[in-house]
């Protein structure tokens, strides 16, 4: 059997090669190393061109105009720089940057401390390290959808558990604790779920900062009788500073782009209380239809984050090199 | 090689045919688009009939009420070939009329002798015209719906509480006429005890996602005296919209929201609203009527236990629209046979079906027979409330508008800032920038 498949298989090249014809294997032939690799990444690259880099120019074409998605027929005027003149002279969007900033400052703040926390007792291998540290991420693995419904039900003031909890420590009535419905506690609540679901992400990122940095530094810092204080603040804090700065880079970004929390908790209210950047702009983009000034917004928001993060990024480098 | 070219050749069309069969047996078939309601399970039902006689077979796409606007209006917008007939909104009909995406119905109805006057004139004007009030005719009225109420009759039939309300407000405990006998039940009942449960006063509308506060607070405002414009002179909102009527009105509404309504009623729409009402937490329910059947079918709160009102009246009398109308999508390859859809559905022994199926017909002849009062015990209510409908702009820029209206009114009535002056200037404003994008003043 395998020397007649073998034999096909000769058959069959060779009657390939004969086939092919001369000028077309002597082009291939003729390909530098160079040409082969462009030919192998082209895919990739007119994909990237294709989702990525086309829609960004589109969008800024479509932010000098006064295009609406809702209105194809309509003619498409260029408006020059006015739709970035209203969405900067907008206070609602004002409002809602100052928003999405308050969610990125406080979850940025309660992750990394807690995160960080975590990581550092889980470090210490105790035992059923593993156990707990299974249990911790959890949260992390469910869809933001799942989070998202869970507690809007646990937030509910007449059978949530959580308003049940709160008025067993306070005495104060479930039916008064209404998280999502009052002006001061919605952004908080909101901050609850989102610190709740990705703090095992920062303590992932910071467990594998900790755990990289080599036992002999410790060796060496207790022959020198440094205090757990001292090894703390001069070994611990220090050698996993790049990985915190990661996380906080990535959490940043991440909830800049905050959107299905809010959605399912509280659709950007009490009022306008939680509406968050995204929430604006999908409001502007697909439900008033303004896809020139949504697109202006965007650039805006984009400029924005690009900007942040390379400055973050510069100072994470030096952070590095240390 | 020639041999392998043909064999190739030979299987490519034999693909390319066997992807075509199932195209070719589905030539009779029309999709239509609807929210996911009940309603729309009914109309299924009914739309067997058509397949029996017709032989079409009828596809069906329901999206959740959540995402149908979104669903349907990116669709359109696209000019999409999914929906060959759809169940739009009633605010859509202006901004799916100018931007051609539904078949403008005039000389069908005229060929197929199909009357507007056949139909409730208010469904007319609401699902079916644009501009307003002239005979150009986008959309066949396919389902009246109305904000109206819910109350639990046999909380307000206990003789306890009858001799304790007429104690009180020297009257019956019956279902209110004004809005302010309303907020007195309301009250009334707000964390009283009843079969060993607290129950609340009312539940109404506080969604601010998609249109819901303004489809609660424009139920009520109309009754103070607000009017979108000056009948006179069209796009002119300043006194109207923000009169001093219209302001007291969003005062009612504001006051109704934190007097008696259950904890936790910050973004109560349809689905909640109904949940709130079957659940016993409330006394009365805001909703529109088409989630009335199947109230009335519960075994906990229907039957014997649910009564059905109109809106209430204050200076003026009227009520929120729904409902919608059924048009030809004019991106489908179907259109012929989708206009046969209209024509079927606007007989009136098919309409006669549709409203004992669960369907809320418009046809006078159904809504105006003798028996049709009696027919089911919400028939009446939802007669006098399609009797004194009102709907919010149905112009292209219809969603601006309400995304405009919903941030104003939610920021006052739920959130609590400002004052009901400041949120409907505010809306005066915001509404006036949108006019004057379009080019209407």
């Amino acid at each position: 059997m395998t020397i007649s498949h073998s034999s096909i298989v000769e058959n069959a090249v060779d009657a390939t090669a004969r086939a092919t014809p001369v000028s077309v294997a002597r082009r291939v032939r003729g390909l530098s190393d160079r040409a082969i690799a462009w030919l192998f990444i082209a895919p990739a690259i007119i994909l990237l061109l294709a989702i990525n880099i086309f829609p960004l120019i589109w969008a800024i074409y479509l932010s000098f105009t006064n295009y609406r998605a809702n209105r194809p027929n309509a003619p498409v005027q260029g408006v020059g720089l006015g739709n970035y003149q209203r969405v900067l002279n907008d206070p609602d969007i004002w409002q809602a940057m100052q928003t999405t900033a308050h969610f990125v400052f406080w979850t940025i703040l309660l992750q990394t401390v807690i995160g960080f926390s975590l990581a550092y007792l889980i470090d210490r291998k105790f035992r059923g390290h593993a156990f707990w540290t299974t249990i911790i991420l959890i949260p992390m693995m469910l869809s933001p959808a799942v989070v998202g419904n869970f507690w809007r039900f646990l937030y509910e003031p007449q059978i949530g558990l959580f308003a049940y909890a709160v008025s067993l420590v306070s005495g104060i009535p479930t039916s008064d604790i209404q998280m999502l419905g009052n002006v001061t506690l919605a952004p908080w609540a909101i901050i609850i779920v989102d610190t709740w679901m990705w703090t095992p992400y920062v303590m992932l990122i910071c467990l594998a900062g900790l755990r990289s940095i080599p036992d002999y530094i410790y060796e060496a810092a207790e022959v020198d009788r440094a205090s757990p204080w001292r090894q703390f603040w001069s070994i611990t804090v220090p050698m996993a500073l790049p990985f915190i700065m990661l996380a906080v880079l990535f959490r940043g970004i991440e909830n800049f782009k905050m959107f299905d929390m809010v959605t399912l908790l509280t659709g950007g209210g009490p009022g306008s209380v939680t509406e968050v950047a995204s929430i604006t702009l999908k409001r502007v983009a697909f439900e008033s239809w303004a896809t020139g000034r949504a697109s202006a917004f965007a650039i805006v928001l984009f400029v924005a984050v690009f900007g942040l993060a390379n400055i973050y990024v510069k100072a994470l480098n030096r952070v590095k090199q240390r | 090689m020639q041999k392998t070219s043909k064999a190739l050749l030979g299987l490519a069309t034999a693909f390319v045919m066997s992807s075509a069969l199932p195209n070719l047996a589905k030539a009779d078939e029309l999709t239509l688009c609807w929210a996911a309601w009940d309603p729309a399970n009914a109309l299924v039902e009914l739309s067997k009939d058509f397949t029996a006689k017709t032989g079409t077979q009828m596809k069906f796409e329901f999206v959740p009420w959540t995402s149908y606007a979104d669903r349907f209006l990116n669709e359109l917008n696209s000019h999409g070939k999914l929906c060959d007939l759809i169940i739009g909104d009633s605010q859509w009909i202006g901004g799916s009329a100018e931007n051609g995406h539904y078949v403008k119905l005039n000389d069908f109805f005229d060929k197929e002798g199909i009357k507007m006057d056949d139909f409730v004139p208010a469904t007319v004007v609401g699902y079916s015209e644009w501009p307003k009030n002239t005979p150009n005719y986008w959309a066949l009225p396919a389902m009246g719906d109305v904000v109206g109420w819910t109350y639990r009759k046999d909380w307000f039939e206990k003789p306890e509480l009858q001799k304790e309300f007429k104690g009180k407000y020297g009257r019956d405990l019956a279902a209110p006429k004004t809005y302010d006998e309303l907020k007195q039940i309301a009250e009334f009942f707000q964390k009283r005890e009843i079969d060993g449960k607290t129950v609340y006063g009312a539940s109404i509308y506080t969604e601010r996602g998609s249109e819901g506060i303004t489809m609660g607070v424009t139920n009520v405002l109309y009754d103070w005296g607000f009017q979108y414009e000056n009948p006179k002179k069209p796009y002119d909102m300043e006194g109207f919209v923000n009169s001093a009527d219209a302001v007291k009105g969003l005062e009612f509404y504001k006051s109704l929201y934190d007097c008696c309504t259950p904890p936790g009623s910050s973004n109560v729409y349809m689905v909640e609203s109904a949940d709130a009402f079957k659940s016993g937490q409330v006394a009365m329910q805001m909703n529109f009527a088409f989630t009335w059947p199947g109230l009335y079918k519960d075994e906990k709160v229907g039957g014997d236990k649910i009564g059905f009102f109109p809106n209430p009246a204050e200076k003026a009398h009227f009520a929120q629209l729904g409902g919608q109308g059924i048009s030809v999508v004019s991106y489908s390859d179907k259109k012929d046979a989708a206009l046969q859809y209209i024509k079927w559905f606007a007989q009136p022994d098919v309409q006669a079906k549709w409203w004992e199926l669960g369907g809320y017909s418009c046809l006078n002849s159904v809504v105006n027979a003798p028996g049709f009062a009696k027919s089911q015990p919400y028939a009446q209510a939802f007669l006098d409330s399609m009797a004194i409908v009102k709907d919010f702009w149905a112009e292209p820029s219809y969603a601006t508008l309400l995304q405009d209206m919903q941030k104003r009114v939610h920021n006052y009535v739920v959130a609590g800032n400002g004052t009901a002056k400041e949120a409907l200037d505010g809306l005066v404003k915001d509404w006036e920038e949108v006019f004057k994008d379009d080019g209407k003043i």
